[in-house]
Formats: C-alpha cells, structure tokens, sequence
C-alpha cells in the first residue's frame, strides 16, 4: 500500500511530536492559564469545605490535578501528544500500584496480627 | 522518494520510522517530562508511606490538633498563583519579553519563598511543641513527605535565580528558552504535587 493512499485513510496523517508545556494555538495565552487558576481556586475551596468526605476529596484533587495537566502542562490527547500521554498514562499506573498496593498490603498485615501494635509497643517497655 | 520530498508539504505522510530524529526542542522536552513523572513515583513512595503511617501517633499529636487550616490555605494560595505566575512567564518568554519575563519570575519567586517561609515556620512551631519528627512514626512520614516537597521547591528556587542570570548575560537562546520551558514543567509539578499533600496530609484528619 502506497504511502499516500495510508495517509487519504488517515493513518500516517498525523502531526509531529511536541514537547510537554508548549504553548499552543488551541490555548489562548494568559487566558489559559486564568481559565486553569480559576477552576484550581474553585476546586481548592471547595475540597476545603466539604464535610470531609474521603471519595469527594479524593475525586476533587484528582479533578484539580487534571486541570494542572491540561491548562498547566497543555498535555492533551491530540496526535502530536501521543508520546507525552502514554507516559503521563504510565506514571499514573505506576503511583496508583505504589499507593493503593502499599495501603492494600499494610492493611491485610495489620488485620492478621495477632496482636495489635499497640500491645507490642507496650511489651518492648 | 526523493530528498526533496521531505521538506514539503507532503512530510506529514512520511511514516514516523523514516523521519528520522525528533527536533531537540521535542526530546528535551519530553525527556524532562519523563523526569518528572519518575519524580512524581518518587513522592507515590512517600505518599503510601505516609497513608500507612498517618495513624500510628505513639499517644503523641495527631494531625487534627497539629495542622491550622487557614495557615496551610494561604500556603497553598501561595504556590498556586506561584505556578500562575509561572505560567505567565512563560508566555513572555515564548514571545522574547526580557522585560516582562524578569517581571513575572520576580513574582514567582516572591510567593515561593512566601510558601517556603510559611513551611519553614510551621516546622519550627511543630519541633518547638515537640512535635519533631522523632516523635512518632507518623511525624517522621510527614516531615519526610513535606520536607521532601519543600526541598524541591528550594531548589526550585536556585534553579529560577540560574535562569534569570542566563537570561541575563545569554539572552534567549534556544538552550535558554529550553531551559526555561523545563523550569516552567518543574515548577508546575510541585504544585501538582501539593495538592496531593494539601488532600492527604492537611485535609484528611478531619475524617479520621
């Protein structure tokens, strides 16, 4: 199949790679980043004054840390950010591993103790 | 195919294994991008660390009479327009303002070491109480999570007084504005990081 033929179907038309944090046309300058500091603002008070929910925590930080990536870093799913996701998409699979696998395995040794810690550190006075 | 091809504007159809290397603008800048995402594992390590650890006070402080929200918003304002700023500065030298880059990394400057002053002040309350990190397997996880942060943001620091001198004495060339738009990737990761700081270690006593 002829380079030119792949390319009418869309498969080699792509565009080239760019670096992370590169300002770019889809983004419009400084209002880029007000955009993102106004949602950051938004979702740092509002995780402040919710009653402590640990799901809603957790899902407004992960909110906020996604409003960094795309009007911060300007990483993006587009064509020329292939390279930047993947690894953005690996990292994330990785501390989520290191973090919930960690509290996961701490948690199962706590429960299986056969005495408490407490106890222990008492016994070692 | 002939040579000529490749500079018009058919290049887009040249498949990517004969394109041969990327611009170095690309691979710097993805190279730095994987740097900080293995810098983002590196605090993972010292999250999980922390979230096993948090409530294990040995009978000493825990977080809920340790931490003063009001204090950790204004720090976490601090980084946050700090990383505005940053933003702002890179637009200004993404359109060669030397003017207007010295301007915005002034102010960058400004509120990260107002974020490290208060950081720094908080550590010095919490030991003066006797809340060191010899104290408790729980303060020993937050001193080396928070300190860890607070390390990177002084280096953060030293880096943005480094570029501000090669913007100075070397203009902006193309290994400055790399440098720069590096600089700018550092310090917008740390204030990533800190929100899982500001989430875990500040706002979730209130729950535990």
């Amino acid at each position: 199949m002829s380079e030119r033929s792949m390319s009418e179907r869309g498969e080699t038309a792509r565009a080239h790679d760019e670096a992370p944090g590169v300002e770019r046309a889809r983004h419009h300058g400084a209002l880029g980043y007000l955009t993102g500091l106004g949602f950051a603002i938004v979702l740092t008070l509002a995780s402040l004054w919710t009653p402590g929910i640990p799901v809603l925590l957790a899902a407004l930080a992960i909110a906020q840390m996604g409003v960094h990536v795309v009007f911060f870093f300007h990483i993006s799913s587009g064509p020329g950010d292939t390279n930047n996701f993947l690894a953005l998409a690996f990292g994330v699979f990785v501390v989520g591993l290191v973090v919930f696998g960690s509290m996961l395995i701490m948690a199962n040794l706590d429960a299986n103790m056969p005495m408490s810690m407490e106890h222990l550190m008492e016994m070692q006075r | 195919m002939s040579l000529g091809t490749l500079a018009t504007p058919y290049e887009d159809e040249v498949p990517i294994s004969e394109r041969g290397p990327a611009a170095i603008d690309v691979t710097a800048g993805f190279g730095f991008w994987l740097f900080l995402l293995s810098d983002v594992v590196l605090f993972s390590a010292l999250f999980a660390a922390y979230a096993v650890l948090a409530n294990r006070t040995a009978s000493g402080p825990d977080g809920l009479h340790l931490f003063n929200r009001p204090y950790v918003l204004v720090e976490t304002a601090c980084l946050l327009f700090s990383s505005f700023t940053c933003g702002l500065m890179a637009l200004a030298f993404g359109r060669r303002s030397a003017p207007a880059t010295y301007l915005w990394a002034a102010v960058t400057f400004v509120l990260g070491a107002a974020f490290l002053g208060l950081e720094l002040s908080e550590f010095a309350r919490m030991i003066g109480e006797g809340a060191g990190p010899t104290r408790s397997a729980f303060l020993s996880a937050f001193f080396t999570l928070v300190g860890t942060h607070g390390l990177h943001v002084t280096v953060g620091l030293a880096w943005l007084v480094a570029m501000m001198a090669q913007v100075a004495t070397l203009g902006f060339r193309p290994v400055v504005i790399r440098r720069l738009l590096c600089y700018s990737l550092f310090w917008h990761a740390l204030d990533i990081v800190w929100v899982g700081v500001f989430t875990i270690v500040y706002l979730g006593p209130s729950h535990v």
